[in-house]
């Protein structure tokens, strides 16, 4: 965390960025813009109908050319509206970001779709239709993502509840701290997670079938013209998923096809909604780090830093707040960058996969991932969901010595010090890992021919499209969250930006490449500083399990290996986020996968969703 | 498991001695077991990932783990060719409408391993509105492997125990020798929540006691 306590911060005369914004936009539009006054907030409050107008002032005026995160908020008690936030930011300077909102009532909620300033917008406001319930006017495509066509209500909300509600907020009442347990299932009639509108009768409900949900995918395609028997057309539609072994999981495309040519792509989402911000705002905050585990579920431990950088800039707002140590600051970057190798190498590999090499590439790309794990599972506990962050700190410093598994036929029983595992994975191991992979993969004519220009995504398109991560920097877009609005210690590390220009397939596998190869540098240089701080603290202040988080709201975001995290995290004070939402890069990146598809041909879908790289768990949340 | 099961030798019943020099080529043995056996030894797990466990599960099959030396690593894309469905990961409800589906595809013998914590009982996102408790609820579940996820480990000791509970059957008890054909699960319908068709008597009965008292308790329902 580069984050300084709210005094130091009070001493520096910078100037205010919000409130230059607002003087130059307050000139254009005097009635319609206004600054965010509430305790903790910050920002400018748009009126709703200057919202697109603003919106493209911001963009192409002040330079705010990116799109971050769109999500709604419900304030029910505390002025019963709707809020939409937005942040945006300047993809060329970098810099932090600008925060915009603009209210709506609860009945009847209606925004503009800012869908024509950055396209970006479009599944980010399909979410807060479904979850939240706001409609927004002008989108082309306004209908449920994560949840069916049919479903009971918003369930964001926060008078929805959920079949098994018990509280508002936890520890529920119920279980603590009597240490009663009980199964949900049993106060439930149904003895299941389910729950029934009050006038609901079977006899008078027709559930919507197939042909229905294909009709109303918006794709201008008429399913009656298709099936009308005289008409001569070799145009169909095909369903890939959710259960298609190259979806990376259970996504689900359903594809226009004119003979093999794709004429157009939708994707359909929300097979592993798992009610992560629901959860997550009936959660403690400290409760909800093992959550974020499962977002990105092959990154687990660079989650836990986006959240806990999060609360800590919430923290930050109190009086009593201290940033982590040193040593934290340091494992959690050492952590973060092994994340990152094994993101990629996987990535990778399952490209490969996509690319019809099934398995073999894959084996030798997630070999060197299990040393890594090996090490996560000696310093956390667990391989794959480590729960290792906290706020201010880490909280286990890591082992003197790694041991591996016993009784493995196919593995030698390492026991060795922390220290020399580290340096040998580090300087032998990982780099030669790299270098085979080049080596096999680079020149591959198969790769190229099926990679090179293929699923191209243009730099101005990236950016409209909001997309983050590798597949921004494959189109020609240098912009890192670790240079462009630094954290933690980043800055006094030596590497550089992954940058490369043609944004096709080939491009985006070698930018993979690049990544790790700078995140391998960026690892060396941690090597010395975790020797000079051996037996330092690993967290700042006392280990309370209920931190106090004062008012206000926080927008925390890392250079996830797959794109930008972020955390939108509203405290009311009190012992759980009011509002908590995850700025999640797989999701957001799927918004260009249409464009990056169109007039290829079928197999190159599945290549081209397997560059961009997915994980479900974060697409869906 | 010992080498000896694996082999021929394993096969054979003590009952019936054979000659030192035989061993590896002439097993005496019931027709249950040959059965049970074979098909213990080749089972085709569908490829199918969910959600987190899928990850551990591709590790297991990787050389590190090696799975195939139980004889598991040939996975089926397609349900038609498979005879394990591994479900490996949080069922969601929209999920579980294509999950019976593809159960109800796969020929039998048909086996279910619930790989996790969600698989075996909605684990930690159970609270969430659209989380089916456990895949139980709706297809019947073989084995339950604990964890979130479980380790590789953890996963081929489910194989094992799987691979145990089929060398038990008896083909005179198995449900798919029997006559007549073995009935679908029923796929569950996406209303304003999940339905479960053989829930809907349940259903119709509450909504029956909630107009009833609906009428009683509020009798004009315009307030709200």
């Amino acid at each position: 965390m580069a984050e300084k306590p709210v005094a130091e911060q009070a001493g520096v005369a910078a100037p205010d960025p919000v409130a230059e914004i607002l003087a130059a936009l307050s000139e254009q539009y005097p009635d319609a813009v206004q600054a965010d006054t509430r305790k903790g907030y910050s920002g400018i409050v748009v009126r709703p109908e200057k919202l697109v107008e603003v919106a493209t002032a911001l963009r192409d005026q002040l330079g705010y050319d990116y799109l971050s995160s769109a999500t709604a908020v419900d304030y029910l008690g505390k002025g019963d509206h709707l809020e939409m936030v937005y942040h945006v930011y300047r993809i060329r300077q970098g810099g932090p970001a600008l925060v915009f909102k603009a209210l709506t009532p609860r009945v009847s909620a209606t925004l503009p779709s800012l869908i024509s300033v950055w396209p970006g917008a479009d599944l980010q406001e399909r979410e807060a239709y479904d979850l939240m319930g706001i409609r927004f006017e002008g989108h082309p495509n306004l209908k449920r993502i994560l949840l069916w066509e049919g479903f009971n209500g918003h369930p964001l909300r926060k008078d929805w509840k959920e079949a098994y509600y018990e509280q508002d907020q936890k520890p529920f009442d119920s279980r603590w701290p009597g240490g009663k347990v009980h199964r949900a299932e049993e106060n439930n009639p149904y003895g299941r997670n389910v729950s029934y509108p009050d006038d609901f009768t079977l006899e008078g409900y027709t559930p919507p079938d197939e042909n229905s949900i294909y009709a109303g995918l918006g794709m201008g395609v008429s399913m009656q013209e298709l099936a009308s028997p005289g008409l001569e057309t070799e145009r169909l539609i095909v369903n890939l998923g959710p259960h298609h072994p190259s979806t990376h999981g259970v996504f689900r495309m359903i594809v226009t096809l004119n003979g093999e040519t794709i004429e157009s792509l939708e994707p359909v989402m929300g097979y592993l909604h798992r009610n992560h911000e629901k959860i997550g705002e009936r959660n403690t905050f400290i409760q909800n780090m093992p959550f974020t585990d499962r977002l990105d579920y092959i990154s687990s431990m660079s989650n836990n830093f986006g959240y806990a950088m999060a609360v800590e800039k919430l923290l930050a707002l109190g009086a009593r707040y201290q940033p982590p140590p040193y040593r934290a600051e340091v494992i959690r970057v050492l952590m973060a960058e092994f994340t990152r190798v094994v993101n990629h190498l996987w990535a990778i590999g399952f490209l490969l996969n996509d690319l019809g090499a099934f398995f073999t590439p894959a084996l030798y790309a997630i070999g060197e991932r299990e040393l890594i794990l090996d090490f996560f599972e000696a310093t956390a506990g667990s391989r794959l969901m480590c729960n290792y962050m906290r706020f201010g700190g880490v909280f286990k410093d890591l082992p003197e010595r790694i041991q591996g598994i016993p009784l493995l036929t196919n593995d030698r029983v390492r026991n060795e010090p922390t220290m020399d595992f580290l340096d040998s994975l580090i300087n032998e191991r990982l780099p030669r890992a790299v270098d085979e992979l080049d080596r096999y993969l680079t020149k591959s004519e198969i790769m190229i021919t099926r990679c090179e220009g293929v699923g191209v995504l243009p730099p101005e398109m990236a950016i409209a499209y909001s997309t983050a991560g590798p597949v921004l920097r494959a189109s020609g877009v240098p912009y890192d969250i670790r240079r462009s609005d630094p954290y933690s210690i980043y800055p006094e590390l030596d590497f550089d930006v992954a940058v490369r220009y043609n944004g096709d397939i080939y491009d985006r596998y070698l930018i993979r490449l690049d990544e790790i190869r700078q995140s391998i540098r960026i690892l060396k240089q941690l090597l010395p500083r975790l020797r000079e701080t051996e037996g330092q603290p690993i967290i700042s202040g006392t280990k309370a399990y209920s931190p106090r988080v004062p008012e206000g709201e926080a927008y925390g975001r890392v250079e996830n290996p797959k794109g930008e995290l972020g955390f939108y995290v509203i405290s009311d004070g009190g012992q759980n986020a009011w509002r908590y939402h995850v700025r999640a890069p797989s999701y957001i990146n799927l918004t260009a996968l249409s464009e990056m598809c169109k007039g290829h041909k079928i197999a190159d879908v599945v290549a081209v969703l397997g560059s961009i790289d997915i994980v479900l768990g974060e697409t869906d949340r | 498991m010992t080498h000896d099961d694996r082999g021929l030798k394993g096969l054979n019943n003590p009952d019936y001695p054979i000659p030192e020099e035989l061993q590896s080529t002439i097993a005496v043995t019931s027709l249950d077991r040959i059965y049970n056996w074979t098909r213990a030894k080749s089972m085709w797990p569908l490829l199918f990932g969910l959600a987190c466990c899928a990850i551990e599960m591709i590790a297991t099959a990787a050389s590190r783990y090696d799975l195939s030396r139980f004889g598991m690593e040939v996975m089926r894309a397609s349900p038609r060719q498979a005879d394990l469905l591994i479900v490996s990961g949080t069922v969601t409800k929209k999920m579980i409408v294509p999950i019976v589906r593809i159960y109800n595809q796969m020929p039998e013998p048909k086996y279910v391993l619930a790989m996790g914590a969600c698989a075996s009982g909605g684990g930690p996102f159970k609270e969430g509105y659209n989380v089916v408790s456990g895949i139980d609820t709706f297809i019947p579940v073989d084995v339950y492997v604990p964890g979130c996820p479980p380790t590789p480990q953890a996963l081929m000791h489910g194989f094992l125990t799987l691979q145990k509970k089929i060398e038990s059957q008896s083909l005179r008890t198995v449900p798919w020798y029997r006559s007549g054909e073995s009935e679908a699960i029923p796929v569950p319908i996406l209303g304003p929540d999940i339905i479960d068709p053989r829930q809907a008597d349940l259903i119709r009965r509450h909504a029956e006691q909630a107009a009833a008292s609906r009428d009683t308790t509020t009798p004009a329902p315009t307030e709200a």
